[in-house]
């Protein structure tokens, strides 16, 4: 079984703040607008290098999000920061007519999503974003895993044509994928080769799955674990491979049940290969105040849910 | 440039195209976009320096944003006389497979449309967006924006007013069309707007009135006075005082030809008070 090294637990924002410094240097026309979040998105090194492109806009996403639309009118390409809450559902209208709709190059990158922002609870946590956005026709939408990978992906997207949602979050995670690797928007990677069960995860419960992994393995179960970064378009291809050898399949996601992952890769299995699945997400709650720690183990994101989940599905075939 | 009676003649031939794109579907939004019509003829016709080969970042262009998308049939009209598109395809207005969708979008791919609109109060944001683009891109032309009065109920739109002040976005000239009206009925019974020049004014915008917003020669005047206004630091404002339905009397001061059609003899009638000036479709 391949082992996966933590090279020393770090926030995927920092990884976007890392990756969009980077950009600020090699690409002119990548600029940046936060609303009165900077810190937060660690996009001071941004805004500290080229003021001329970065765009305070204050408390109002609703005029950041036109703002980025327009500027892309004369070809600029926009990345625009704050909570994946006032990312996605503040702005919904303002993404669907004047971003989705008008089919403008802006980059929504979202810190901050799901349960792990922890002790401010369920105003600023939010569950629901992956699926508000990947519910408009033409949004791309990524969730990626840790630093190194948000990196990465921060990259990828400027080099991309279209609107991207890009998900990350706010807790020091493990980080473990290789660094400068090749970000390919679509396509899911293959982290361990398994007989038993399926384990798709996104965003930081990609290590869980791989912690998951470990345990199944010692109890004799062999697991073929899969990093699903991006959402939509969904590798299809990857999944059904994997489940054509496994027969059962668990998703793992920090985000609510309903509109996730897990519920693409259900609709997938059953127009392709309908196939027993099992849903390591939160079911159809809203958060509340608690440590990241606290929040991961009450609602079940993590590798011992993962573990329960696989042996339960297992069960299933 | 054009001389004034040749924009009038196109502001008769707009006004035709209006109503008959509206009736051949028996929907649409008649009463607006015809108040628009002097305003947006003489803008394309006499002060934008546009290209109607059409590219969408429109470098080394100036820019119009329609934020009331529903008066789509008055900007469909200015763009297909303009150049835009075939005239012709004013007959596919609202019908199916058409690229003249009820509101305007990008989607279809319409020259001359950089961004959908329809649901309000979006449209000076980017409008802001571009203007700060053609601001990096060391680009000297001019963004211009129309709203709606009743649009101004929007949120989103006070959220630019204060960005685009505090950022000196001073060339953008944003123009609401004051009719006072709106679907409900008039925009005090609806919500009363207030003092706009004082609103505006106390955000930080260059204010200036066109208090007969279809007279074509005071368009003009006003116009000239608001080009002259910008790059001053401060963004600017039009105040422009139309009529709803302007051009066809019955349709004249009544929110209620806002979003109806005319039926077969009140298209006659309207057409009739329009003579054809440039050829229908």
């Amino acid at each position: 079984m391949k082992e996966y090294t933590n090279s020393g637990n770090k926030d995927t924002r920092s990884g976007f703040g890392a990756g969009l410094t980077e950009l600020g240097k090699k690409n002119e026309n990548v600029v940046a607008l936060c609303a009165d979040l900077t810190g937060s998105l660690k996009m001071n090194d941004f805004a500290a290098n080229h003021p001329e492109r970065f765009f305070q806009v204050g408390i109002a996403e609703a005029n950041m999000m036109g703002i980025a639309a327009g500027l892309t009118i004369g070809g600029k390409i926009p990345f625009t920061g704050t909570f994946a809450n006032f990312s996605t559902g503040r702005v919904y209208d303002q993404i669907r007519q004047s971003i989705a709709y008008s089919d403008k190059n802006v980059k929504i990158c979202a810190s901050h999503s799901g349960l792990t922002l922890g002790e401010d609870g369920a105003t600023h946590q939010i569950l629901e974003d992956i699926g508000l956005m990947k519910m408009l026709p033409g949004m791309t939408v990524i969730n990626t895993c840790d630093y190194n990978q948000t990196k990465n992906a921060t990259l990828a997207i400027a080099d991309y044509e279209g609107p991207v949602y890009l998900r990350f979050g706010r807790p020091k995670v493990a980080n473990f994928t290789p660094e400068n690797d090749d970000f390919q928007i679509g396509k899911g990677v293959q982290l361990q080769e398994g007989n038993d069960v399926t384990i798709v995860a996104t965003g930081h419960l990609v290590w869980e799955a791989l912690e998951a992994a470990k345990q199944l393995h010692e109890a004799g179960i062999s697991a073929n674990v899969i990093n699903i970064h991006t959402i939509k378009p969904l590798d299809e291809e990857i999944i059904i491979k994997s489940v054509q050898k496994t027969g059962c399949i668990v998703t793992a996601e920090e985000h609510n049940y309903l509109g996730g992952l897990g519920e693409s890769v259900a609709r997938t299995l059953a127009q392709h290969l309908p196939t027993p699945q099992e849903f390591v997400a939160t079911q159809d709650t809203f958060g509340e105040s608690g440590t990241p720690e606290q929040l991961l183990e009450k609602y079940g994101l993590n590798a011992e849910n993962i573990v329960k989940m696989s042996k339960q599905v297992i069960t299933r075939k | 440039m054009a001389d004034i009676q040749q924009l009038k003649d196109m502001v008769t031939q707009v006004r035709r195209d209006i109503v008959r794109q509206v009736h051949a579907v028996n929907s649409g939004h008649p009463g607006g976009s015809l108040g628009c019509a002097e305003f947006l003829v003489t803008l394309y016709c006499e002060f934008m320096d546009h290209d109607p080969s059409f590219n969408m970042d429109g470098k080394n262009e100036d820019l119009f944003f329609l934020s009331n998308g529903h008066i789509s049939p008055v900007i469909y009209s200015v763009l297909a006389r303009n150049g835009y598109f075939p005239v012709e395809e004013l007959a596919t207005f609202r019908k199916l497979d058409s690229r003249l969708q009820g509101h305007p979008t990008t989607h279809e791919g319409l020259p001359g449309i950089r961004i959908a609109s329809g649901s309000l109060g979006q449209g000076m944001s980017v409008a802001i967006g571009a203007a700060l683009a053609k601001k990096l891109n060391d680009d000297d032309k001019t963004i211009f924006s129309l709203h709606g009065d009743g649009e101004l109920q929007e949120g989103q739109i006070w959220e630019s007013v204060m960005y685009a002040a505090a950022n000196n976005v001073d060339n953008l000239i944003c123009t609401i069309d004051v009719n006072g009206q709106q679907i409900d009925g008039s925009t005090d019974q609806v919500l009363d707007l207030g003092n706009l020049q004082a609103k505006f004014e106390a955000f930080g915008w260059n204010v200036l009135r066109i208090k007969d917003g279809n007279n074509v020669e005071a368009i003009i005047e006003g116009m000239r006075e608001a080009i002259s206004l910008s790059r001053k630091r401060k963004p600017i404002c039009i105040l422009l005082h139309t009529e709803m339905g302007n051009g066809v009397d019955f349709m004249m001061g009544s929110h209620k030809w806002h979003g109806v059609a005319p039926n077969d003899e009140q298209l006659e009638e309207a057409l009739a008070q329009n003579p054809e000036t440039l050829g229908d479709y």
